[in-house]
């Protein structure tokens, strides 16, 4: 593994699709508070780009609208169908979390208008996942599957992982960079594993973040490796440090020949003019979120961990690290009022 | 009484066999006699065969084909095994307590609810989560009118078994269902996050609920539910001697976006006693304990009833 060099081979083509998580991911960012309009308009500036898929739902996934990750302004539903009445070419994507969401609100969504839905589980746990991939099949949805902190194991283990999702019908299993941990060859390896395990059965992505700065360099070593799924979002926006931006990887990608159906031009167009002006607060690489990165936990607990911060008196900083000790996983905001109470008690144990 | 009421487990994987070591150790009424598995290797089947169970792998049916048949059935199947087989049940005149989120009997979480149950040939266990959360939802609204009630399950990987991966919508269904039907809230809403963590993690559940914005402010009506709450954690303490509070409950003034309410948050945290998986697996615990629980008070139900026939004769 030391001699190899996860960069790009001059005497190979390499094509990958652009998903934009601008209306997903960076639901995180704007507190799940987008409008109807700001979808809207959002979408039809990504879609005039040409990006392949755009996804739409609360930051959590379908159902993610609650105390524990925050109440959405407009209903989810309604955010994916007036994002699908805008949409002339790209897809619409959804994401979902089982344990939270469910083949209820699955079947809801195809309704109101997605034709892509992403299934993301932890990903050690990606058996939770394979009924509601068999029947997102059944009703005719194209799948993607999302291994989230997949830093926390080995590339092997992540692999046989892939395989459970992809043999429940996912076809294309995400390396998910929740927390901004990886960097370069981190990322490189694990799409190496995924694809040798999947072969011709499933494709690979990657969703990157920003906290460690590697989101974009570390998507070119993921095509570099064979992935032709790629996530962004506008100006970052997005959970913790924010997404690798999709301008930057348009504009990157075009410099070294990746291919994609995006326009430069127009998808910067996108992000200046569209994404900027409705982003209340620009996610960065702060204290906080590179804390994050540097010992691996979950983006989307930042909002949470800073409210918690507010409210008990204790730094930010110190709720996020303590909660990347306890070895929380996605989906355990919860957990963060349990580490400030205890923190704010002089406590640090569990 | 003299003589225990016997009883079968049927489903011998991680709850069906944590259930056996309960009845057998905790049990006042009830006295384990039978495992069914379909699996002949399941490490249930033979610690059940080595304490002295009778023991098939060939499933309900032979059960039911056995002359000497059990008081109650405890179901820790699946949801579809059960509501196939509960009928049969019902024909035979066993009492069957079921631990699958089938649902074919009314939920029942036993300091909650069961004296306002009046059938209770076939009872639902809810869900683990379930057990854990709806005594805190019932105990909040018992003070003050519950609009919304949101409960997060965090358990242990390890502690969760084929079952539950395989319909994991079933818990959040009926954890959902049951915070509404058992918990008094107008709209639940119900959450499981599976942790991998070594070493695993305690089962923690966090109850989330909207108050009334007076209710989250210092005064009478927030002190009602603190005692209401630590009431029932006692209450629940009784059967689960791990069920505890992490930290005291937390009350959040009202919000605009959360619908003008205020919210209490209870932090509960549930130890296993350990008689099959270990102490992490306070997910199993509870529900095996709420299930042990129950059939010793239906029998208290089913004894006291005889007695008042018996004056009547």
């Amino acid at each position: 593994m030391s001699t190899q060099k996860y960069t790009l081979d001059p005497n190979k083509t390499y094509a990958t699709k652009i998903i934009d998580t601008t209306l997903r991911d960076g639901s995180h960012a704007v507190r799940h508070q987008f409008t109807i309009e700001q979808v809207k308009d959002v979408t039809r500036a990504l879609d005039e780009a040409g990006v392949d898929i755009i996804e739409v739902t609360h930051g959590d996934g379908l159902a993610g609208s609650s105390f524990n990750y925050g109440f959405s302004k407009v209903n989810e539903m309604d955010l994916i169908e007036a994002a699908k009445g805008e949409a002339k070419h790209a897809k619409i994507a959804a994401l979902m979390l089982p344990g939270l969401g469910t083949l209820h609100e699955l079947r809801e969504a195809k309704e109101r208008g997605i034709d892509v839905i992403r299934i993301a589980t932890h990903c050690t746990e990606a058996d939770v996942s394979i009924q509601h991939f068999q029947e997102a099949r059944n009703m005719g949805l194209e799948t993607a599957g999302f291994l989230m902190l997949s830093h926390m194991i080995e590339p092997a283990e992540l692999a046989k992982q892939a395989r459970i999702m992809a043999d429940a019908g996912c076809q294309a299993v995400y390396v998910v960079d929740s927390a901004g941990a990886m960097i370069l060859d981190q990322v490189g390896v694990r799409v190496r594993a995924l694809k040798d395990e999947l072969g011709d059965d499933a494709e690979v992505g990657f969703h990157g973040h920003q906290n460690m700065s590697f989101g974009v360099a570390n998507s070119v070593y993921a095509v570099a490796e064979g992935a032709t799924w790629i996530d962004g979002s506008l100006r970052g926006l997005g959970a913790g440090a924010g997404n690798s931006p999709t301008e930057v990887l348009a504009a990157a990608f075009e410099r070294l020949g990746i291919k994609t159906n995006v326009d430069t031009v127009k998808i910067l167009a996108a992000a200046e003019d569209v994404a900027a002006p409705i982003i209340p607060r620009q996610p960065i690489m702060d204290r906080a979120s590179i804390i994050q990165g540097k010992v691996g936990v979950y983006n989307s607990f930042l909002f949470h961990a800073e409210r918690a911060a507010e409210r008990y008196g204790v730094p930010v900083q110190d709720i996020l690290e303590e909660a990347g000790r306890r070895g929380y996983v996605g989906g355990q905001e919860d957990m963060l009022i349990d580490v400030a109470v205890s923190l704010a008690a002089g406590g640090s144990a569990a | 009484m003299s003589k225990k009421y016997t009883a079968a487990i049927v489903g011998s994987g991680n709850i069906g066999t944590d259930l056996m070591f309960k009845l057998l150790r905790k049990s006042e009424h009830i006295q384990p006699t039978y495992m069914i598995g379909i699996d002949p290797e399941s490490d249930g089947l033979k610690r059940a065969a080595r304490v002295g169970l009778k023991t098939s792998a060939e499933g309900a049916k032979w059960l039911l084909d056995q002359d000497d048949k059990p008081d109650f059935v405890f179901e820790a199947t699946s949801a579809k095994a059960h509501a196939a087989w509960a009928p049969h049940y019902k024909e035979a005149g066993i009492h069957a307590i079921d631990l699958t989120p089938a649902a074919v009997g009314p939920f029942l979480c036993p300091p909650v609810n069961l004296e306002s149950l009046t059938d209770v040939m076939n009872v639902n266990m809810i869900t683990c989560g379930g057990q854990a959360t709806t005594p805190m939802v019932a105990a909040i609204s018992r003070v003050v009118p519950v609009d919304y009630a949101e409960i997060v399950a965090s358990i242990s990987s390890k502690s969760a078994g084929p079952g539950t991966r395989a319909n994991i919508d079933e818990f959040t269904e009926t954890t959902s269902a049951a915070l509404e039907a058992v918990g008094g809230a107008k709209k639940g809403k119900a959450i499981i996050i599976l942790n991998p963590v070594e070493p695993p993690m305690m089962m923690r559940n966090t109850v989330y609920t909207s108050l009334p914005a007076e209710a989250a402010e210092a005064g009478e009506l927030q002190d009602k539910i603190r005692e209401s709450i630590a009431k029932m954690v006692e209450t629940v303490q009784s059967y689960v001697p791990g069920y505890n509070l992490v930290a005291e409950p937390q009350f959040d003034h009202a919000r605009p976006e959360w619908n003008n309410w205020g919210r209490v948050t209870v932090l509960i945290q549930v130890r296993g006693a350990a008689d099959y998986l270990p102490e992490y697996a306070g997910n199993l615990d509870i529900i095996t304990s709420a299930a042990t629980r129950t059939g010793d008070l239906l029998v208290e139900r089913i004894e006291a009833h005889k007695a008042q026939e018996g004056v009547r004769a």
